[in-house]
């Protein structure tokens, strides 16, 4: 009983994570370090909630929602592409931008300052929108895995996070891909933050709640591989699963039981380097490396 | 047979302050080895770019086969049948060799490389040789990346191949491998244009030589007839010292480094050096031989302290070594000029002098306490860049707006000022032109003749062979034997580097 709780939580915990984390793998496998996934998620919550709401259709609230993600996506990476901006300020400032933005929209929209108004039925074929996205995200691990490493595009994407200079030669518009790359990872982003408010069924200040530094950590721990990757993502996901049943079913409180995500991800990130001495972590050789042509 | 395969007519590049291609003109044959010599920053570089669509010239025109083309991009010049080989390889390390080559050019949107896997194995057979398409890049020879560099322009159609400074990494064997390669390419009715500062493979693999001098050409030659002398008074416009076969006989004097039973693993933690006894004198030159990744960087990295040894003892001078950092082996007078020079050599966003500084912490002329003592180091820089005859010559500039060979002077200028008891050297002239050799040679002798101690390593064996007193053979980590370069052949030492001999 508390097994299948834990379980069914943990998967729903991991949903979010999966995709914004598959979301970076393909921006960073490019070469764009993308410490805004969290600034995304956000976005792309708040716009799935609006539309939803002005609509009443949560599937245009969703389509509102990838949009402004890929929107977003598109922003963080001309800025780091071709004005050549430092990846993580640019990264903190979509952040930073996304937390106070999306209390500024509430308050403009809503007249609210915490959350927007309650969305409604969010089912689609009488199954939760929420089971349908979490299928999407547990998809997106393979699919992911058979576009960068059996399809054309994901050979040159790698190519331009490996050795742009190489991409370059043979002719391959390294910027062109890379911002494809922060885009699509802009459209999976902004899908963990429609998944988030499925999920509330409303819109919430701060309501990623540090997933997308979670997903950055699920991706380091899984060396930029989307299964690793994966298995990274509901490691981190099992924590949040305890906690739900530590606070629901064995009454800890939740100011304690709310830091084991957290606590889960910083464990696992201090201990592991340690089981697996001697291999580093490998990231995209380019990574964080603008190009500009010799 | 011999017409004319690509044509360049008065190409003019100019960049901020420099003209590094003024009026250029040079024709090569269908058919036709053709190379192309000239000094460090002569625009060779340059040229080739422009030639492979990389770098769009500011006036000329640009025929293959007596059609006028002009390049937005390399994929135009790919297009024009034009294929680049560049110095510092194009290859993904971590992508295979397949994907490598189908990288570009792919045959489709998903998978399907069955087809062009067997195209790679058939046309790497009919060059005669072999290549696995599905070996990791990282894991090939450098003479195994080229082949397969020159695979993939051929499998794009490349009637033109352009090779810059290609043999600049080869061994001998592995370089005479490439120019049998070239010569049946051209034999199919291809064109080879390459870049080489090796006057003597200039001569002996190529048809017709283009010589280049301060951005402009100056003529084009029969490679038939010509000697290194008449190509070198060309480079240079003036009569050049070629640096002579054998060093005279000095006298080494006492023990300046003693290295035994030395034991290193490498970065990726197998043992790179197994048990290494070395011995280099004052005034000697003890040159290690060797294909390269035989242990030749890890054995200097551990001298310099850049490596920790697991066994075994480095002694300079009487003093054991063990536990003491680079600093202080750079306080006790060794000094390291490494294999890569932006890598670990130099900062290429500083400026000359503060580079110098870096090197020269401890050196209280150019240091009051904390503090810089700014005109001193602008004297000293000043010297340094003019012993080593770099240009531009002025000190104040950023490392980075040096050409490669001037990089490299301002290394070895920084080493051979240091006041050194020990200098460790890793293939100093690479990337130099004759010009710069001879001050690079002239520069050992007169610090050998000081009574410093230099320990080289050098896969130029023309280089190994003229500088250094005694050579030792380096394989698997072990000295594998002791040459002395009077009583040898580079023959002879290639194939002991190898394994055959000795």
């Amino acid at each position: 009983m508390i097994l299948q709780d834990v379980l069914t939580a943990t998967i729903f915990a991991a949903t979010p994570l999966l995709l914004a984390a598959l979301g970076g793998l393909l921006s960073e496998r490019g070469g764009v370090v993308n410490i805004a996934l969290e600034g995304i998620m956000l976005f792309g919550a708040f716009a799935a909630a609006a539309v939803t709401l002005w609509t009443g259709s949560p599937l245009l609230g969703i389509i509102a929602g990838v949009l402004t993600g890929a929107l977003v996506g598109a922003l963080h990476g001309t800025a780091c592409i071709y004005l050549r901006a430092d990846h993580v300020i640019s990264g903190i400032a979509v952040n930073m931008f996304a937390a106070s933005g999306t209390i500024l929209l509430l308050k403009v929209v809503y007249g609210t300052k915490g959350s927007s108004p309650q969305l409604g039925s969010l089912k689609l074929l009488g199954v939760p929108l929420t089971v349908h996205l979490a299928v999407v995200a547990l998809a997106a691990v393979p699919l992911v895995w058979f576009l960068l490493y059996r399809t054309r595009f994901g050979l040159r994407l790698r190519a331009c996070g490996e050795y742009p200079e190489a991409a370059d030669a043979v002719g391959i518009n390294v910027h062109g891909y890379r911002l494809a790359g922060v885009v699509l990872s802009g459209v999976l982003a902004g899908l963990a933050g429609v998944f988030l408010v499925m999920t509330a069924g409303s819109f919430a200040k701060h309501m990623s709640a540090g997933r997308g530094y979670i997903a950055l950590a699920a991706l380091v721990f899984g060396r930029w591989r989307p299964v690793a990757v994966a298995i990274g993502c509901l490691v981190f996901a099992l924590g949040r699963g305890v906690q739900d049943v530590l606070e629901l079913e064995i009454g800890i409180p939740p100011q304690l039981s709310e830091m084991m995500p957290y606590l889960l991800t910083l464990l696992v990130l201090a201990v592991w380097p340690l089981i697996r001495r001697g291999r580093s972590a490998e990231p995209p050789a380019a990574l964080g490396r603008p190009f500009v042509r010799g | 047979m011999s017409g004319p395969a690509i044509e360049l007519e008065g190409i003019t590049k100019r960049y901020p302050g420099v003209i590094a291609n003024d009026h250029v003109d040079l024709a090569a044959r269908v058919g036709e080895i053709h190379a192309l010599v000239g000094e460090n920053g002569a625009g060779k570089t340059t040229l080739m770019r422009v030639l492979g669509g990389l770098t769009p010239p500011d006036e000329g025109t640009i025929r293959v086969r007596g059609r006028e083309v002009s390049f937005a991009s390399a994929a135009d010049a790919a297009a024009a049948g034009i294929g680049m080989v560049h110095q510092h390889f194009t290859l993904v390390p971590v992508f295979t060799v397949l994907e490598n080559v189908v990288l570009g050019d792919e045959p489709g949107f998903i998978g399907g490389l069955d087809g062009v896997r067997d195209r790679v194995v058939e046309l790497a057979g009919t060059l005669g040789f072999s290549i696995d398409p599905d070996r990791i890049v990282e894991t090939l020879t450098v003479g195994e990346r080229q082949k397969v560099e020159i695979l993939r322009t051929l499998l794009r159609g490349a009637r033109i191949l352009v090779l810059d400074e290609p043999t600049a990494v080869l061994t001998p064997q592995e370089s005479r491998d490439l120019f049998k390669l070239l010569r049946r390419l051209v034999k199919e009715g291809r064109t080879v244009l390459f870049i080489s500062h090796r006057l003597a493979e200039v001569l002996a693999a190529s048809d017709r030589i283009t010589v280049m001098r301060g951005g402009r050409s100056v003529t084009t030659i029969a490679a038939a007839g010509a000697t290194e002398g008449d190509l070198a008074r060309l480079m240079v416009g003036r009569e050049v010292l070629l640096p002579s076969a054998v060093r005279g006989g000095s006298e080494p004097g006492e023990p300046v480094l003693d290295v035994s039973g030395a034991r290193a693993l490498s970065d990726r933690g197998v043992p790179a050096l197994s048990g290494v006894d070395l011995t280099v004198r004052a005034g000697e030159v003890l040159g290690i031989g060797g294909v390269m990744g035989n242990g030749q960087t890890e054995l200097m990295e551990s001298i310099a302290g850049l490596r920790p040894l697991t066994a075994g003892a480095i002694v300079l001078e009487g003093a054991d070594l063990l536990g003491w950092d680079a600093a202080a082996r750079i306080r006790a007078g060794i000094s390291f000029v490494p294999e890569d020079r932006l890598d670990r050599g130099l900062v290429a966003t500083m400026s000359v002098e503060e580079n110098l500084a870096l090197g020269l912490m401890d050196d209280e002329r150019l240091f009051r306490g904390p503090f810089m003592r700014m005109c001193a180091l602008r004297q000293r820089a000043d010297a340094t860049l003019k012993r080593m005859d770099t240009r531009p010559s002025d000190p104040g500039l950023l490392v980075s707006t040096f050409s490669g060979g001037n990089q490299q002077k301002v290394l070895l200028g920084r080493a051979f000022d240091s006041g050194a008891r020990l200098i460790l050297l890793m293939e100093p002239s690479r990337g130099l032109d004759v010009g710069a050799m001879e001050i690079v040679f002239e520069q050992v002798r007169s610090a050998t003749a000081r009574g410093v101690g230099v320990l080289l390593v050098s896969s130029d064996l023309t280089e190994l062979m003229s500088l250094s007193d005694r050579i030792l053979v380096i394989r698997r980590g072990r000295i594998a034997g002791e040459v002395h370069p009077g009583e040898t052949t580079e023959e002879e030492l290639g194939l002991m580097m190898a394994g055959g001999g000795a």
